[in-house]
């Protein structure tokens, strides 16, 4: 028995960044929004006792627990997937705030080359240089034309930071300076400069002073206080939905926000999609809500999940190559490096936030020459010091026993006397690799489970070799007594741990190889827009929140021309 | 099989020994009655010296022969040495004896629904620990004719060694998963906040110089020196 209610002119399926923020931009336009999250509501004072490691860390209270649904994961098309059911190997935010509460808060943008990485590539090596399983392609919008939006993300969320000088053309500065820096980061910025790197500090949604956003919104300055990535802030110093983008949709008076909701299916009907579905996680109880506009602002696992549970676009075929859900699977939960040890010196490694550090993008997107070597793309060096909690941080040498006494001994020593420096790669996409849904396992209300097939190929082998040895070269430079470079697993093992996925619904601009248009616009249903990292082609070298950010503002846009006049808004 | 002989007298002492009564004449007395009336007493003898730690009694586990098998293998993974206290004196026996008895030991927030495929688990934390501790002593009598706890450090590292490399037969779960959780929540037991009956006094944290649960840095960011500083945990923070 469904419950049917009134109409409302737009409906969104989960608030975080991506909900949060076209709830904001929509109701300061003037529609009526009603914004669907799953999980519950929060507020700065659920973070006020909140510095407790195996809570939030180790037993992950910010995010979505596992025993109704997960996702299924294998390698390869002949594996049969197994679900991940500790949820210690399954991060995706919930509640208001969503990925947006318990994130790091790193703000980079993504480079010019990613945007029309295949045209660039394609005219600097040739056709030869793309293997013939890379799908990589162009966005279909490219980094000018978004860069007003990246501004938009920026100016929102205080971004604190100083510019790359590698990285693509700003029209404005950063809202905030820097973040401070410690000792272990100049460390790391001396080392580049002498190795002739372009080192800058990482951008952050952490604000380094008091910020109050165009949209009146305040954030506190940073403490440092060390519990950040998978913590909430209770200073509201680090930019979440909850102390931006929904207070100001609040404001408005347009915007109703209902928890507990769990969207289930897209209403769709010739052409058009009518509403949603969603079911109340505590009665049980279903209801429909008719809506002129339907925007999919989950995470990229449910909002792939969701077009295809609700028959909306072509399922990719791996086989073939045809179809368009689910294609262009990129993970991104592979960060290696190298760990430096230094008997020598000491840091205060447990004051940190979840983006201070250093970068430097000399070996990122085509920032280098790629006529010699067997990858495209690349990685940015970078260097962190996030306040190195006491469970989670035992690294030790290797050769070193991990536990008893020799372990003990050497835990202790090196607590406060080792940097790591690693570098994020840039993912590409490859035929073999999507989502679709697991043909075994179902969520506890008998839709099938949401299944990504996934693994190394040679280009990631190839590339973090490279970056491997690069990071290695910085922490030889920076001092450290002993570096113990890490090694890539044969295959990648299914630890979702920091909630960096993309693809599945991407952007485009052609229907027959993409999901959406430049303002995720469904090519398929007109009226269905769908916003978050589903819509990368490729998974560029860093965080994805920025520029999901920037895409879903420019999307905006789009939502209020299509609210207004109707259409296909790209032709 | 474990001595039925000596797991008895083993789990009567530490039934003894963690119901705050001391040793002694009461073993004569017998009998669980006996040893209940016997306790109020006692409890309020030891307080005129020491303070009971009314949090520190048995909530998942049943046999103190299990118990004291988990203890001894938490104090081989992380014993007391120079630095400082092991696993046992921080109270990670507890720690891991409480977790196993909530939510985290039951996996409330896992996924659980079957079919469990080959290299899968389809057992509770709680099932697993269990297990692995019983599977502990029955190694310990098979290969030396005692308990586990009563090896030396040598012979134990030897048999955690053993599960470590899953070399040992252990019901629906490898014994490498065992000695992974095991391992896993040793180090939680030793660094948590003391709220969660582990870190003992933060003896865990003095002795990596962490300082806790601190509200801020923004003082001494920037400082070239390294600075230790008296840890704080939650309870300051009420």
């Amino acid at each position: 028995m469904v419950k049917k209610l009134p109409k409302v002119d737009v409906v969104t399926t989960g608030m975080g960044w991506t909900g949060g923020i076209v709830s904001a931009e929509l109701t300061k336009a003037g529609f009526k929004v009603v914004g669907l999250e799953r999980g519950e509501e929060r507020t700065t004072e659920d973070y006020l006792h909140g510095h407790d490691e195996v809570k939030y860390t180790v037993h992950k209270e910010l995010m979505h627990k596992l025993n109704k649904d997960t996702i299924t994961f294998r390698n390869n098309l002949n594996e049969v997937a197994k679900p991940v059911r500790n949820i210690a190997s399954l991060t995706i935010g919930e509640g208001t705030g969503g990925g947006g509460a318990h994130w790091g808060a790193q703000t980079h943008r993504y480079y010019p080359y990613d945007f029309e990485i295949r045209t660039l590539t394609e005219k600097k090596y040739g056709k030869k240089k793309i293997p013939k399983d890379m799908l990589i392609q162009d966005w279909g919008i490219t980094y000018d034309e978004l860069e007003p939006y990246y501004v938009k993300f920026e100016e929102m969320a205080g971004i604190s930071g100083e510019v790359d000088p590698l990285a693509g053309k700003r029209s404005k500065d950063y809202p905030n300076p820097p973040m401070r820096k410690t000792p272990s980061m100049k460390l790391f910025q001396k080392a580049c400069e002498d190795l002739g790197y372009h080192p800058y500090t990482v951008p952050s949604a952490t604000a380094s002073q008091f910020y109050k956003n165009p949209d009146g919104e305040q954030l506190s300055a940073c403490q440092y206080c060390s519990f950040c990535g998978n913590y909430g802030c209770e200073y509201g110093a680090k930019a979440d939905p909850i102390v931006t983008v929904i207070p100001t949709a609040k404001k408005t008076g347009n915007f109703e926000l209902r928890t507990n909701s769990e969207v289930t299916r897209v209403l769709y009907e010739n052409g058009k999609a009518t509403g949603v579905l969603y079911r109340d996680t505590r009665t049980g109880v279903e209801y429909e809500q008719p809506a002129d506009l339907v925007v999919l602002t989950s995470y990229t696992f449910n909002n792939v999940r969701l077009l295809l549970l609700s028959g909306i676009g072509t399922p990719y075929n791996p086989k073939t190559g045809t179809g368009i859900i689910g294609k262009n699977y990129c993970d991104h939960h592979t960060i290696m490096g190298a760990t430096g040890f230094f008997d020598d010196e000491k840091f205060n490694l447990y004051i940190g936030t979840g983006a201070l550090g250093m970068a430097c993008s000399d070996f990122t997107v085509d920032n280098f020459d790629h006529s010699n070597v067997d990858f495209i793309h690349g990685g940015q060096i970078e260097m962190h010091q996030f306040g190195n909690e006491p469970i989670s941080n035992n690294a030790v040498p290797m050769g070193t026993p991990t536990w008893g006494k020799e372990f003990k001994k050497a835990s202790l020593k090196y607590s406060n006397r080792q940097i790591s420096v690693v570098a994020q790669r840039g993912i590409m996409p490859w035929k073999q690799h999507y989502l679709d849904l697991d043909p075994n396992y179902k969520d506890a209300y008998g839709d099938p489970l949401i299944r990504a097939t996934f693994d190394y190929t040679d280009q990631d082998r190839n590339l973090n070799e490279f970056l491997v040895e690069k990071c290695a070269g910085v922490l030889k430079k920076m001092g450290a007594s002993k570096i113990d470079k890490h090694v890539m697993p044969e295959h990648f093992g299914g630890n979702f741990t920091y909630q960096h996925d993309a693809g599945g619904a991407i952007m485009g601009n052609d229907p027959k190889t993409s999901a959406v248009n430049k303002y995720l616009q469904m090519w398929d249903c007109e009226n269905l827009f769908v916003c978050g990292a589903s819509a990368f082609p490729h998974f560029g070298t860093t965080n994805p929140t920025t520029t999901l950010g920037a895409l879903t503002y420019h999307a905006t846009e789009g939502m209020i021309k299509y609210l207004k006049k109707g259409g296909q808004l790209v032709k | 099989m474990a001595d039925k002989k000596n797991v008895d007298s083993t789990s009567r002492r530490a039934f003894l020994k963690t119901s705050g009564v001391a040793l002694g004449g009461l073993i004569v007395g017998g009998g669980v009655t006996s040893l209940l009336t016997g306790k109020a007493s006692t409890e309020k003898k030891q307080t005129k010296t020491t303070k009971v730690d009314y949090s520190e009694a048995l909530q998942f586990f049943k046999r103190s022969s299990d118990f004291d098998a988990l203890s001894a293998a938490t104090e081989a993974i992380y014993p007391e040495d120079e630095n400082g206290p092991g696993a046992i004196k921080l109270g990670v026996p507890y720690y891991i004896d409480k977790q196993l008895a909530g939510s985290y030991g039951h996996n409330v927030n896992d996924y659980m629904k079957i079919p469990f495929q080959e290299g899968e688990a389809p057992l509770y934390n709680a099932d697993i620990i269990l297990q692995g501790v019983r599977r502990l002593n029955e190694v310990s009598n098979t290969q030396h004719k005692k308990l586990f706890k009563e090896l030396t450090e040598d012979q134990q590292i030897e048999i955690l060694t053993q599960f470590e490399q899953g070399k040992v037969k252990m019901r629906l779960v490898n014994s490498a998963i065992f000695f992974a959780l095991l391992r896993e929540m040793t180090l939680e037991g030793c660094y948590c906040d003391p709220v969660y009956g582990g870190n003992k006094n933060m003896a865990g944290w003095k002795m990596k110089e962490y300082p806790g649960a601190q509200m801020s840095y923004a003082n001494i960011i920037e400082e070239e020196k390294f600075i230790k500083m008296q840890p704080v945990s939650l309870a300051s923070h009420k």
